[in-house]
């Protein structure tokens, strides 16, 4: 029998739109191509030799973004909840404790308090006083939200605004690390829903990490009577004049629906489309990453969050000239969140800027040692911004951009999807549209959030049949 | 149904998608935007929900007849008969 909509994707964006429609009664499947759900936001485990038992790891979460107390009103981590019907305590969120902006000439710390940040940039460039109040009212006044935006270029804005370049750098590095698909520049938009996501509203982790948000998802998904289908990998999108009716399984078997919703990314869906619906075929972005985990045997010493480390005066935000670029890193310290345990092991991962082509080309013993270096360098860089962390290293990991395409499905393992971006999920098949990454909001909330708005503009709001 | 019950179908379903708001203040002559913390997204779930729990559809073109309690109380009653 035929479905009102399949869903391709259990991730953020798939799972939030899957429980909008079955909400309302329609007749959904999320086809997802792996055995656990998540797509760039999901998890693994590693047994633990020292102590038995397993170690849990997660992947692409750092921190959930848009931090809100609970009772807060009108933003967009609080819409998402009434959309869902959850509660803000079932997420049990760990707020940050701070995090660091760290650059050569000046380090720049910020919290889930504005006023943080604000005294930070008034005593270290007391001289753009006025134009920090400036941008964070330009800001606060954009309307990030409307769907009929095209691109702006962040950086031409922002120079009309903030005079001093260390500033703009600054401010620029953990908004482009956290949710750009361009190189060294960003959409304006998008620009404004990070500046309030990390900055306005700030970071926190859910406790157990992104296996409770799944959970969460997942449960409210099987309340309202949807369906998810594991290990169901999605070869083409079927099409009849010009319409999308289904989808073919890599297994041969034919789904049919009404609407087809596609978080695999834009470029990824064009491809499973027959030739001549897609114009041209939407370009696939160059942004992606290398990621060491490493667990040692106690917490660390400094209290972090998340370090957002460059070590030049200008932030290079593009594709690594030669395998991995350690000139900037993110340091994720996931033990630094408030109310926590102190005791037991701790965890750093350190985040690199890759270039996909590079380890795509590798045999597979220069792959192992190519990891190893990074691994290395890593662990130096850990060494040099906590000189006082003196723990012993138990387990290393290190996911490159082949890990993330193979268990992402993004192609060249691009993180924040295709440079062309469908702000209103539509594409050129009827029927077919896109949520998540490629739709173009930002981080797990926006990923919810699109599969939300997506779901709702498309699947709810046509004239009832 | 009368239009204390319309009113009390209204309320019920804002409560539900909404939870944290106090409706005991609710004034019927004024938006219910001004008074609630309600977007367009959780319009749309009232109509949702009219849909689902009272077979009652309300057309796009409608919508702005839901501004108030007591606009949407004269505009359902006769639905919901």
């Amino acid at each position: 029998m035929a479905h009102d909509a399949i869903i391709i994707g259990a991730g953020m964006s798939g799972l939030a739109a899957g429980i909008r429609l079955a909400m309302f009664g329609k007749k959904v499947v999320i086809l997802e191509k792996h055995s656990i759900p998540g797509g760039l936001n999901s998890y693994y485990q590693r047994r633990n030799f020292e102590e038995g038992g397993v170690r849990p790891f997660d992947v692409g979460l750092h921190a959930l973004t848009n931090f809100i107390k609970k009772g807060e009103k009108g933003k967009p981590f609080s819409k998402l909840l009434k959309q869902l019907r959850l509660s803000w305590d079932d997420f049990k969120l760990h707020p940050q404790t701070h995090s660091v902006i760290h650059f050569p000439e000046a380090q720049l710390k910020f919290s889930n308090d504005f006023e943080l940040l604000e005294s930070e940039v008034h005593q270290r460039f007391p001289h753009q006083k006025d134009a920090f109040a400036k941008l964070a009212t330009v800001v606060r006044e954009f309307n990030e939200l409307d769907l009929s935006l095209g691109y702006q270029s962040t950086r031409a804005k922002l120079a009309t605004v903030i005079a001093d370049p260390l500033l703009l750098e600054m401010l620029l590095a953990p908004l482009l690390i956290y949710g750009s698909a361009w190189e060294d520049d960003m959409d304006f938009a998008q620009f404004v829903i990070m500046f309030k996501s990390l900055y306005f509203e700030g970071f926190a982790r859910p406790e157990g990490g992104v296996r409770r948000i799944l959970k969460l998802l997942i449960d409210k998904y099987a309340e309202n009577g949807g369906e998810l289908r594991y290990r169901s990998s999605v070869a083409r999108i079927l099409t009849e004049n010009g319409k999308a009716v289904g989808v073919k399984l890599d297994n041969g078997e034919e789904l049919r629906a009404t609407h087809i919703f596609s978080s695999i990314g834009l470029p990824e869906t064009a491809m499973r489309v027959d030739e001549g619906h897609f114009a041209t075929q939407p370009r696939v972005g160059k942004m992606t990453f290398l990621e060491s985990i490493f667990v040692f045997d106690k917490k660390p010493t400094d209290d972090a969050t998340i370090v957002f480390y460059n070590n030049a005066s200008t932030y290079a935000y593009r594709p690594a000239t030669h395998y991995y670029d350690s000139a900037s890193a993110v340091v994720c310290l996931p033990d630094n969140y408030e109310r926590q345990n102190t005791a037991g092991e701790g965890t750093v991962r350190v985040t690199y800027m890759a270039n996909y082509r590079q380890w795509a080309d590798l045999v597979r013993t220069d792959y192992d040692a190519k990891k190893d270096e990074v691994a290395e360098s890593a662990k130096a860089l850990i060494k040099k911004i906590f000189p006082t962390y003196d723990a012993h290293l138990r387990f290393t990991d290190v996911f490159s951009p082949t890990t993330i395409e193979r268990y992402t499905w993004h192609k060249d393992g691009t993180v924040y999807g295709s440079i062309d971006k469908t702000r209103d999920g539509r594409t050129p098949v009827e029927n077919l549209f896109i949520i998540g990454t490629d739709q173009g909001f930002l981080g797990i909330i926006g990923a919810m959030l699109s599969g939300i708005s997506m779901a709702n503009l498309h699947g709810l709001m046509e004239a009832p049949q | 149904m009368n239009q204390e019950q319309v009113r009390q179908v209204v309320l019920n379903i804002i409560s539900d998608i909404a939870p944290d708001e106090d409706m005991t203040v609710l004034k019927d002559e004024v938006s219910l935007r001004e008074q609630l913390d309600l977007d367009s997204m959780d319009f749309l779930d009232i109509v949702m929900e009219l849909r689902k729990r009272h077979k009652v559809e309300v057309p796009a073109e409608d919508y702005p007849k839901l501004a108030t309690m007591a606009s949407c109380v004269s505009y359902l009653t006769p639905k919901m008969q």
